[in-house]
């Protein structure tokens, strides 16, 4: 098993027509990610990479009875695109977009509440299920099938620590990164709960960074309702006060929200946490 | 995105919200100019984008012209928290009776707009939240409704606003959330919101930070941008495209990946050197990028060595090693370059960059080591 996506995903592509679009859904493609349309207004009935194209996310999804959508639309058409796919029906919505205004994500988010959708991201890498599917940037060829569920804020920091884990031989069960914003559809918590729940995750690490309390509300849940061990790390101990770390929600805002405050409250329920990235691997492989 | 005092409050009156009368100078005289034309007692107030203005002497008050025009001349040049006084702001000064907080902000957890209020105004939220929480009122705002009266009368009546100015206050309320939307704020604040002797409402001060992902769709509010409050490198990363924050550390570091720079920082101070910034340098690391980045890196003189830490995923390595390359040919550093490739095509990339003389290495621990060696050596 594993969590979000899977060997039954079918895949539309929200922006398949462009440059980022194309590249990315070529790269999953040849990760064996089963890819069922794409959409690009206007661009109807094109196909691109064999892909059937349609005007509208309804559209691909009544053709094609697709379950997932991704999107690489641009900043500023992320937010109708995420929408669209919502109200399509699509029951996972994966957002790699960087730069969505935050006003924006906040009307998104609380419609999406009430829908049965589930958003993660935006500016994330995706989603990605080693040997089953991969929706997503990362690349394909570090990860590997096995026991280890992955969630984190960040990319390029996520993909270190599965590449270290596959080295030493160790699988991922499914990695997800939620994304760097303020407002992002799913969060620390979602995914822990339904790592908890998957048979196959044997262990999780939590990738943190500054800014926000998300890390403190993960600690509390993992004390309340985890079994599953659970190893951590959190970047930016050395980020000063009051300015933006690069991700729009990695920022120590009115003093909170420190990497000192998240180790602490991680460390208080029990949970490891990594001095530097390189030291994940091999705190799993001790405590697996 | 910081504005100015000025910027934030001229952008409040255009939402209905009340300022004092006033203007900008550049010189002692135009203050003096502006004094005049008030008719009234006036405040001097600098324009820089930092708190504790007041504290460090760049508010005062002029009673006439020509102590406006003399004020004007000693807060104009003066040095606040290593920012140069360019300008002050002239207003007409208020009968200050009372002073109130009222400030909004995106709350994260919530996911909600929230505004807060305070009966505490005139100094810093957060040390009114660290003493007396009890004294702040917050509620938070539906994005599908909204600020509603109702929401505004109940910080009215947390804060003890008389019923007679309740009507004014909710109009301040509303405007402020309009004004914090519709410019795609992070932070909107006024702080304080005076009551005066003649029981007027009136913002006093104004702050506002702008959601800089948002500014594409206000070109008018891009264009307050103040490029002289802006350090230099960090002018040329925007407009490469680069995240950077300057440290105070010696060891300059180029990463890909926001993360991934994060941990860079903190995994050189783990071995027991000092970072000298925060530079992400995004996807796909094209030798101009490069080439930029290691400009803006090497533009800090407290810079000992740079340490290049690349995860090449989609990204290959040999392509990254020769932007690398490219850039040392152009910029042509004075300090030793560690460089640590991995991932994709990552012998390829760590040969070319071994024939330029860069010191390698292949984990991040040992590449933290090396950066923190070569800088002490020099």
């Amino acid at each position: 098993m594993s969590i979000l996506v899977n060997k039954d995903t079918r895949l539309i592509v929200q922006g398949l027509t462009g440059r980022e679009g194309k590249f990315h859904a070529e790269q999953m493609i040849a990760y064996g990610t089963h890819i069922v349309a794409g959409v690009t207004p206007g661009k109807g009935g094109e196909s691109v990479l064999d892909v059937p194209i349609f005007n509208t996310v309804a559209e691909a999804v009544s053709a094609t009875a697709a379950n997932v959508s991704i999107i690489y639309v641009p900043a500023r058409f992320a937010p109708d695109a995420i929408l669209e796919a919502a109200d399509a029906g699509v029951a996972l919505v994966v957002c790699i977009t960087e730069g969505v205004p935050v006003i924006d994500m906040i009307t998104v988010r609380a419609y999406i509440d009430t829908t049965s959708t589930r958003l993660v991201g935006p500016n994330c890498p995706g989603v990605i299920t080693p040997g089953e599917a991969k929706v997503g940037i990362m690349p394909g060829h570090i990860h590997m099938p096995g026991p280890v569920g992955i969630v984190s804020r960040s990319g390029t920091l996520t993909y270190e620590a599965v590449a270290a884990l596959s080295e030493i031989g160790i699988g991922q069960s499914t990695v997800v990164g939620i994304g760097g914003d303020p407002v992002i559809g799913t969060k620390f918590i979602d995914v822990l709960e339904m790592f908890e729940r998957d048979v196959e995750t044997k262990h999780v690490v939590m990738i943190g960074e500054i800014g926000g309390n998300d890390e403190e509300r993960a600690a509390e849940f993992i004390r309340q309702h985890m079994k599953t061990p659970v190893t951590g790390f959190i970047a930016g101990q050395t980020a000063p006060p009051g300015k933006r770390m690069g991700h729009a929600g990695a920022i120590i805002s009115g003093g909170q929200g420190t990497a000192a405050e998240k180790i602490k409250a991680l460390e208080a329920v029990g949970v490891p946490v990594a001095h530097h990235p390189g030291e994940i691997a091999e705190m799993v492989a001790r405590r697996l | 995105m910081k504005l100015h005092e000025y910027q934030a409050k001229r952008i409040f009156a255009r939402y209905g919200v009340p300022i004092p009368a006033g203007e900008v100078a550049n010189t002692a005289a135009q203050a003096r100019e502006i004094a005049q034309r008030l008719g009234k007692p006036a405040v001097i107030k600098s324009q820089v984008l930092v708190g504790g203005r007041g504290k460090a002497g760049g508010i005062k008050v002029a009673k006439t012209p020509d102590e406006a025009e003399t004020l004007a001349d000693q807060i104009l040049g003066m040095e606040i928290k290593g920012l140069k006084v360019k300008r002050v702001l002239v207003d007409e000064a208020a009968d200050i009776q009372d002073e109130i907080y009222l400030g909004m902000i995106v709350d994260r957890e919530r996911r909600r707009v929230a505004m807060m209020a305070s009966s505490e105004g005139g100094v810093d939220i957060e040390e009114v939240a660290a003493t007396h929480p009890d004294a702040i009122k917050t509620i938070y705002i539906d994005p599908f409704l909204g600020i509603k009266p109702y929401q505004a009368i109940a910080v009215a009546s947390a804060l003890g606003i008389p019923p007679d100015q309740t009507r004014a206050f909710t109009k301040i309320a509303t405007g402020l959330y309009r004004a914090f939307i519709e410019s795609d704020a992070d932070l909107a604040e006024i702080n304080p919101l005076a009551v005066t002797g003649g029981g007027q409402l009136l913002a006093v001060d104004g702050k506002m930070v702008l959601d800089d992902n948002a500014l594409f769709r206000h070109p008018d509010l891009e264009e307050m941008r103040d490029l002289a409050e802006e350090a230099p490198a960090e002018t040329e990363a925007r407009i490469n495209g680069l995240s950077y924050v300057k440290l105070d550390g010696e060891i300059g570091c180029m990463v890909n990946g926001a993360g991934l720079a994060m941990a860079t920082m903190d995994i050189v101070k783990h071995f027991g050197g000092s970072p000298a910034n925060f530079l992400d340098i995004g996807g796909g690391a094209k030798s101009d990028k490069v080439a930029a980045a290691l400009r803006i890196i090497l533009s800090d003189p407290n810079v000992k060595a740079v340490l290049f830490n690349i995860f090449g995923g989609i990204t290959r390595c040999d392509e990254v090693a020769r932007g690398i390359l490219v850039a040392l040919e152009e910029v042509k550093p004075a300090v030793p370059m560690v460089a640590r490739l991995v991932g994709t095509n990552e012998a390829e990339g760590r040969a070319i960059l071994a024939e330029a003389q860069m010191i390698t290495a292949t984990t991040l621990a040992d590449a933290a080591q090396k950066a923190v060696a070569a800088a002490k050596a020099r």
